[in-house]
């Protein structure tokens, strides 16, 4: 199993495959054989109206769920990881996915960079010799310490948080506790990267500077991103490729260009209509999507 | 005492008057409702508590009623409500609203010089015992408070850093106790090396509770805690073959300075404090003796967890508190972090008890019941969760307030009840409630919100 799987994911390049994943919930089919890949130096988005069990994906990438079916094989440099198997920790610990939550989960009370340092965690335990050298105060440690501050330093840099550095990051504006919550990820070197909604509840303004910063998350830093997002701005502007779920399954994959004129997608999103010939107007409104300035304004 | 009615309650006042400063103000007659059902309220509760006085009469006990106390106590509130209500009107703004109070600062100072701060208590308690007004009485008080800050520390790493509410943290303390009682009268170790066998013993205690709750949080892990700390008294008490029962264990060997002993008249083959000294005997020696020994241990403990805080596994703590689900998705082991807070929380709770078990010379289960754990935590939250001084300080006013209070006999515990509903009411989220980063970018003075 696990030779196949890594001969699978090999020969295509995904950093990510994910096949026939189905989760259940007593009888609810919330994912139903859903396969899908997300390459390294791409940005993968992950799209549906509300309900479509996105987040479900996440959860059961990320380890918070285990999927009832199907396989999650990580292209990892160490050899493929299987993620179904995994516990949820590991799943960030030994195999670098990072996630990013749809309602921002920061250490409220502790400062900026405490979080950025705290995301270091397993780095910085392993150089305190778990704790026996951090209490002695060895050279190791110090040292180990110092690279983390300015890990985490250069990281407050590239989201413009670094004069934020010692507040407390409960007290950071709305936008600013987006962009931390992934440099807090950044700083734990991710291979993925996954994204609950990061420009939820962001003014235009914002959600630009978000797109440039994962463009050059993606492009600097050569990780697999995956993204789940409701702002079709972001979603159009930014991905390389998108998968679209309605009701746990996969209804398109492809190009932004290929699945914005997907007749299955534009049915999903705004209702049944006659089969075949679509109106232009409904296929401009979708890039648009209303949906998304919906969600917007309520957030904001 | 003698209370004048006001005006205001009774005739009623023109209603609804805006005042002439535009402040907001309710009228006398919103005055004299509020203070009205306070003074009801009043009323209920002294009648029944004070309003009736056993006496004894040639039948047996008979009830008096005492009017006299219930109309003082009912027009004390009616006219301190209505001070209240005037205070809180000047001063214009809505309770618990505004900047940050008086005491937020004092908090925000205290946490930020508390290296200054810690020194002089350091400096004040060692030479509590040298001070020409120290009296055995007083150096047994600070012991006991020092027990309790210790105990407190302890349970700060669960409770104020970790964020786990462990309600049976009195189970270690006992697991301590009983393992230095047993191992001294049992196999004649000497205090120095059943002091950290018992920390062990304790720290075991605590990783075995872990296991089973490491699922659980807030109110169920509350609970089980409880529990826990039930089951140890209970085993304590039952366990007649090895922990004497209720009878308790009793001759526990007293700690030697250096291998002198504290004894007037030592035996024949070993030297007592006062000989090797030169000195009279005094049986003050072996209390400050004592003293110097908690200070020591309290001390212990507190630079191991001001050290372990900046350190990963503090953080670690620290982030478990504010966010679980975040921790997991940052790879971060919740088992293991947890595991180590409530075993490195028992390790000093054991040591505490160690040192109470030698310091008593006779422990009984009856010493670790929950009401010890609810003083502990008491303690913990009092202060300020989280907060070092805070512990220290809400210790202090927990032994010494009940101590203080002995003149007032039976209502001692009702002032002590009153000021922690005030301390909470006032200070809800502790007396020191400023938490101090581990660590900053650009020092203070800058940037902290």
């Amino acid at each position: 199993m696990t030779q196949a799987a890594s001969r699978a994911a090999a020969d295509n390049g995904a950093l990510l495959t994910v096949e026939h994943m189905t989760m259940r919930f007593g009888g609810i089919v919330a994912i139903d054989a859903l396969s899908f890949e997300a390459r390294k130096g791409e940005i993968t988005a992950i799209i549906g109206p509300n309900g479509a069990g996105k987040t479900t994906v996440f959860n059961c990438l990320t380890g918070f769920y285990k999927p009832t079916i199907g396989r999650i094989a990580l292209n990892h440099p160490s050899g493929t990881m299987l993620l179904e198997r995994m516990e949820g920790f590991r799943i960030a610990q030994r195999g670098g996915v990072a996630r990013t939550f749809q309602n921002i989960r920061l250490f409220g009370r502790m400062t900026v960079l405490e979080n950025l340092i705290v995301a270091q965690h397993n780095a910085l335990m392993r150089a305190s010799a778990f704790t026996v050298a951090g209490l002695l105060g060895l050279p190791r440690y110090r040292h180990a310490e110092q690279r983390a501050i300015a890990k985490a330093r250069e990281w407050l840099d590239k989201v413009q948080l670094l004069d934020f550095a010692d507040w407390e990051a409960g007290n950071l504006p709305y936008g600013a506790q987006r962009k931390l919550e992934i440099a807090r990820c950044m700083c734990n070197d991710p291979l993925l990267l996954c994204l609950d909604e990061p420009a939820a509840g962001l003014n235009p303004r914002e959600s630009a500077e978000l797109n440039e910063m994962l463009r050059s998350i993606r492009d600097e830093q050569g990780i697999g991103l995956l993204l789940i997002e409701h702002d079709m701005n972001v979603v159009m502007g930014i991905s390389d490729h998108i998968v679209v779920l309605d009701y746990g399954r996969k209804i398109a994959d492809g190009t932004p260009v290929e699945v914005r004129n997907d007749p299955a997608v534009i049915r999903a999103y705004l209702g049944e209509d006659e089969e075949g010939d679509l109106p232009p107007v409904v296929s401009d409104t979708m890039q648009a999507q209303p949906e998304a300035t919906d969600d917007n304004t309520e957030m904001a | 005492m003698a209370e004048h009615p006001l005006p205001g309650g009774a005739t009623a006042a023109p209603s609804g008057a805006p005042a002439p400063d535009g402040g907001r103000r309710s009228s006398l007659a919103d005055m004299g409702k509020e203070a009205g059902l306070a003074a009801f309220v009043a009323l209920m509760l002294a009648l029944p508590m004070g309003g009736f006085k056993t006496t004894e009469a040639v039948t047996g006990l008979s009830l008096t009623f005492r009017p006299l106390f219930v109309l003082v106590a009912v027009a004390f509130v009616f006219v301190g409500r209505i001070v209240l209500i005037v205070l809180r009107e000047r001063r214009g703004a809505p309770r618990g609203d505004g900047g940050p109070g008086l005491m937020d600062r004092i908090a925000r100072g205290a946490s930020q010089g508390s290296t200054t701060i810690g020194i002089v208590i350091l400096a004040i308690a060692v030479l509590l015992p040298f001070m020409p007004f120290s009296s055995r009485y007083l150096i047994d008080t600070a012991t006991t408070v020092l027990i309790y800050v210790m105990l407190g520390w302890g349970l700060n790493i669960v409770v104020g850093l970790a964020g786990l509410l462990d309600l049976g943290y009195v189970a270690f303390y006992a697991v301590g106790a009983y393992s230095y009682a047993l191992l001294s009268t049992e196999f004649g170790f000497s205090f120095w090396i059943c002091l950290p066998l018992a920390g062990v013993f304790a720290a075991l205690a605590g990783v075995l509770l872990g296991f089973p709750v490491l699922r659980l949080r807030g109110d169920y892990l509350a609970i089980v805690t409880l529990g826990f700390g039930e089951i140890i008294r209970l085993i304590l008490l039952n366990w007649y073959d090895v922990t004497n029962g209720p009878d308790g264990i009793s001759r526990i060997p007293r700690p030697t300075f250096l291998g002198l002993e504290f004894t007037r008249r030592p035996a024949e083959d070993i030297t007592a404090f006062h000989q090797y000294f030169d000195i009279p005997y005094s049986g003050e020696h072996r209390v400050i003796f004592l003293y110097f020994l908690i200070l020591g241990l309290a001390l212990l403990t507190n630079v191991f967890t001001q050290r372990i805080r900046k350190l990963p596994v503090g953080r670690g703590w620290e982030a478990l508190r504010e966010d679980e689900i975040a921790c997991r998705s940052l790879g971060i082991n919740p088992t293991n972090t947890k595991l180590t807070a409530f075993g490195l929380g028992a390790l000093f709770g054991g040591f505490a008890g160690a040192f109470f078990a030698t310091r008593q010379g006779f422990i009984s289960p009856e010493s670790f019941t929950f009401i010890e754990s609810a003083i502990i935590l008491a303690i913990v939250v009092l202060g300020g969760m989280g907060s070092q001084l805070g512990v220290v300080l809400a210790a202090t006013l927990l032994i010494v307030l009940p101590e203080l209070g002995r003149e007032l006999a039976q209502f001692r515990m009702l002032v002590f009840g009153a000021a922690m509903v005030g301390i909470m009411v006032w200070r809800p989220r502790g007396l020191l409630a400023h938490r101090e980063p581990t660590l900053l970018l650009y020092g203070r003075g800058r940037g902290a919100a």
